[in-house]
């Protein structure tokens, strides 16, 4: 006879009571006021040019960074995966640094690298590149933090892969490439996408590791996330939290598909895929 | 697929990468600490605002992870070992935190604790102070660190099931001696990490706590904030000095994470 456990009311309940104190009452109370705030406050601040400005920095940095990472992240995977070599277990932990190095340490670490005079920074000036303070250094930042999502994403599907499909594909005669368009790739596209969906959702909201690289220059270089800031210090909370608001309504989409590529992935494998990432 | 032609050039490119993005900003950050010597590095993380800011985020720390980790083996315990209808879903809800900019995890409190805030004013009355003081820089680390004990315990205690508390409770243990003996030891390292891991991010937590902090020297300071500062008044060895301290966390905690996947992997 199986027996019930016990302890469910406490644990659940308790559950329950910190989430809502924590999370819930707190988002809830940030829709809320928006809604107080009356619609003419909500319409403003939604069609602000800067705030138009904003986002079309953050998506097109977020989505340049999403792609860069979907496809070095694939290369990484690949590497650990399939290879051995020195160096590897190194190379498996650096991949979680962006996860676990504060975003601020991050942000004066870049800046520092690509600042006019920085190690990187100095070697593309005289090639009339600035990359600090421009949209191409919020572009590297959101590069850095969004780094470990596809690999760490990508593995486990890689690993549980058996790989006599592509040895048949092989003895068939089909290259490398062939093999890698047409076996490999369709499988592993899910995760790859999952992982860049992650990953640009990170970096829409990424603060930190943006601020210090930015410039925050209004109109050209100024991130979503900054604008809100901008807001809270004019005591603007009409305005703060009608953009919250957009951003909140944004990023549960992403999550949304994030979980849906993720539930694709697991029917397509046959099998539950963890994903170990962040 | 024969891939060993290709297997030099792709190490290759890949270390490459890391070395650009990853290697780099962490060799910048010892030697910027260094820049001016041994002496104002120690003297960068012993001054008494560097020593506010130390002690204000290890309060943070002591106060959010074993909230958390109580937090994260309750979820655990709910969600996995019982089978009911929104389960699923609530396992999703647990991360909302990673969806949510960490600016709009402090201007949630702000709107709700805050002086034009909804309960702001009974606060004034009763003074008490949450934003631009500790109990909100606290609030907000725990808005953004919440999931990180909960979602390593999950998947763990999914895959374990609970035929081994089952057993023990028919054998006549009572439900809280389960848990310790059962339940914990099959779960130790995996909690482990997620204590470090929540640890290391309420240290690094930047976003969340600058909207509620007030950036308060010697008194609302965090040291990301302080960080912050010091970088912003150009004092660059002082502020990596700071830098590096959290770096070494941050590098303790990715070894931690390597020692306990391969503890899982022999079982």
């Amino acid at each position: 006879m199986k027996r019930t456990l016990p302890g469910f009311p406490l644990s659940f309940g308790f559950m329950m009571f910190y989430m809502s104190f924590i999370v819930f009452i707190p988002l809830i109370a940030l829709v809320w006021y928006t809604m107080g705030s009356g619609w003419e406050a909500f319409w403003n601040a939604i069609t602000d040019p800067r705030l138009f400005a904003a986002l079309r920095l953050s998506f097109s940095a977020s989505f340049i960074a999403a792609i860069i990472n979907g496809v070095f992240g694939l290369l990484i995977a690949w590497v650990l995966v399939r290879y051995d070599f020195f160096g590897k277990r190194i190379m498996d932990g650096m991949i979680d640094l962006p996860f676990a190095l504060p975003t601020a340490v991050a942000g004066i670490a870049l800046t520092s690298l690509y600042a006019e005079n920085g190690w990187i920074g100095s070697l593309l000036a005289p090639l009339g590149i600035q990359v600090a303070f421009t949209p191409i250094g919020v572009t590297i930042a959101l590069t850095f933090i969004g780094l470990p999502f596809v690999v760490r994403m990508v593995e486990p599907v890689l690993r549980s892969l058996d790989q006599e499909t592509e040895e048949a594909a092989g003895l068939l005669g089909a290259s490398p490439f062939t093999i890698f368009n047409t076996v490999l790739l369709p499988l592993l596209t899910p995760a790859i996408l999952a992982g860049m969906t992650l990953a640009f959702a990170r970096a829409l909201g990424e603060y930190g590791s943006v601020v210090f690289i930015a410039g925050n220059i209004p109109m050209q270089t100024e991130i979503v996330p900054l604008l809100i800031m901008n807001k809270l210090e004019q005591f603007d909370y009409a305005g703060a939290t009608a953009i919250a608001t957009v951003m909140l309504a944004l990023s549960f989409l992403l999550l949304l598909g994030a979980n849906i590529l993720q539930w694709w992935l697991s029917r397509k494998l046959g099998q539950k895929v963890v994903d170990s990432s962040r | 697929m024969n891939t060993k032609t290709y297997k030099p050039l792709l190490i290759f490119i890949a270390f490459l990468f890391l070395t650009l993005f990853l290697l780099l900003p962490l060799l910048i950050i010892f030697i910027g600490a260094f820049s001016q010597g041994f002496e104002v590095f120690w003297y960068s993380i012993t001054e008494p605002a560097a020593r506010h800011a130390i002690f204000l985020t290890l309060l943070v720390v002591v106060v959010t992870v074993p909230l958390h980790t109580l937090f994260g083996l309750s979820a655990a315990w709910a969600l996995t070992k019982y089978r009911f209808r929104g389960r699923q879903l609530l396992i999703t809800l647990i991360e909302i935190p990673f969806a949510v900019s960490p600016v709009i995890a402090g201007l949630v409190f702000i709107i709700l604790y805050g002086v034009n805030g909804f309960l702001g004013e009974w606060l004034h009355a009763n003074n008490l102070q949450i934003i631009f003081a500790v109990p909100g820089i606290i609030l907000a680390t725990m808005f953004v660190t919440l999931p990180f004990i909960a979602r390593e315990l999950i998947p763990l205690m999914e895959a374990q099931g609970s035929d081994a508390e089952e057993a023990s409770l028919t054998l006549g243990a009572g439900g809280f001696r389960t848990f310790y003996h059962v339940t914990l030891p099959a779960i130790k390292w995996g909690l482990l990490y997620g204590v470090i891991l929540c640890s290391a991010r309420a240290i690094g937590e930047f976003g969340a706590v600058s909207v509620v902090s007030g950036r308060i020297r010697g008194a609302t300071n965090t040291m990301p904030l302080h960080v912050e500062i010091l970088y912003n008044e150009y004092q660059f060895a002082a502020a990596f000095s700071v830098a590096l301290l959290m770096s070494l966390f941050a590098i303790f905690t990715i070894v931690i994470k390597q020692v306990v996947e391969r503890k899982q992997q022999l079982g």
